[in-house]
């Protein structure tokens, strides 16, 4: 038996190989547009600095378990978001290989649209990446595990650059501390859920200081310019 | 060669300059500190090539540690290679992409070879 005979242990959990993203069925009220066909833009492909940002939480005090915690997060993962945000859940769920919708309420009144891809989801953690058009070219993975005093802690690693040089413009003024408000506002909801008080922290690493030039054409798929001309384009 | 959380790694030097990093068991952010530490013993090395026939287990954890290495691998314009990959793995370098960034060869002579070309 060779091995590409046998069936690895963490075939189930990833997504298979595709090229462009299908919407097939997600919650009502997301707009397709901006991510059907649209190809993945992982870390690799992005104009700006690369980022390898970690938020955490420990759930002191909870009675549960990492497994617990990342069933519950996919479930329901749209009910920790703020309410700036809409994430339209596939009707599938937090599955390998579906596409999820996002709307996002931006400075000026825009909406942005994008979405993002289920990569890999396991029983204790589960991984998006992000489509050409979203602010960022990355990778984010949820997780829990037991820290070594035994509590159950939820932790987001994004692994990420700005998709193009105009969300790179805007990294150091307002996009790392927009991000940075999602996901302590997940996470805070997340040890809310549970029962209990959370305190995120925040780990920052700057993994690749070089602006990748070659990927300043991602501009065209920019989700807020699109935004911006909608209202100018042919119906 | 370490053998701690779940990976094993040895290091052979098998051309001046060519580092190959045997990769054994499980790929995972729980591989970060002992993968991490021996990429960095191998700052002087010109080519670094992964021989993944060991590779028993990955998940996207493990998938973002090794984006991490290959950029700093190309910040010292290191020369990258990968073989030993069953076609679930290449699948999945396809997939999130690190196939742009690490050539993905046959086997040792072939992955050697390209990391010479390049």
């Amino acid at each position: 038996m060779t091995d590409d005979d046998r069936t690895p242990r963490d075939a189930p959990y990833w997504a298979d190989h595709t090229t462009e993203l299908r919407v097939t069925d997600v919650a009502d009220g997301g707009d397709p547009t901006p991510v059907e066909g649209r190809r993945i833009a992982g870390p690799l492909k992005g104009f700006g600095k690369m980022w390898q940002k970690t938020y955490r939480v420990r759930l002191e005090g909870a009675d549960v378990t990492p497994e617990e915690v990342i069933d519950t997060w996919k479930e329901r993962y749209e009910d920790f978001w703020p309410e700036t945000a809409t994430f339209f859940a596939p009707l599938a769920g937090v599955q390998p290989g579906e596409v999820a919708l996002i709307s996002d309420r931006q400075p000026g009144g825009l909406t942005l649209s994008t979405g993002v891809f289920v990569l890999y989801a396991d029983e204790r953690s589960f991984s998006f990446m992000t489509p050409e058009g979203h602010p960022f070219a990355g990778m984010i993975t949820f997780s829990s595990h037991e820290d070594d005093d035994g509590i159950t802690v939820a932790q987001i690693k994004a692994l990420i650059r700005a998709q193009n040089p105009l969300v790179e413009l805007t990294m150091a003024i307002y996009t790392h501390r927009k991000e940075d408000q999602v996901w302590f506002h997940v996470l805070n909801a997340l040890a809310e859920n549970f029962g209990v008080e959370g305190e995120p922290h925040k780990d920052v690493v700057c993994v690749d200081d070089k602006r990748q030039w070659e990927y300043f054409g991602n501009i065209r798929y920019d989700g807020v310019l699109h935004a911006l001309l909608r209202p100018f384009r042919r119906p | 060669m370490s053998d701690e959380n779940g990976i094993k790694l040895a290091v052979r030097e098998r051309d001046p300059g060519v580092a190959i990093i045997d990769v054994e068991g499980d790929v995972t952010p729980a591989a970060e500190t002992p993968l991490t530490e021996t990429f960095e013993e191998l700052q002087g090395a010109t080519s670094v090539i992964f021989n993944f026939e060991g590779l028993d287990y990955m998940n996207s954890g493990g998938i973002g540690l090794l984006v991490t290495l290959l950029v700093r691998a190309q910040r010292r314009q290191q020369q990258l290679a990968a073989y030993g990959l069953s076609d679930h793995y290449r699948q999945i370098f396809e997939l999130t992409q690190l196939d742009d960034a690490i050539q993905v060869a046959e086997d040792e002579a072939e992955a050697i070879a390209a990391t010479k070309e390049a």
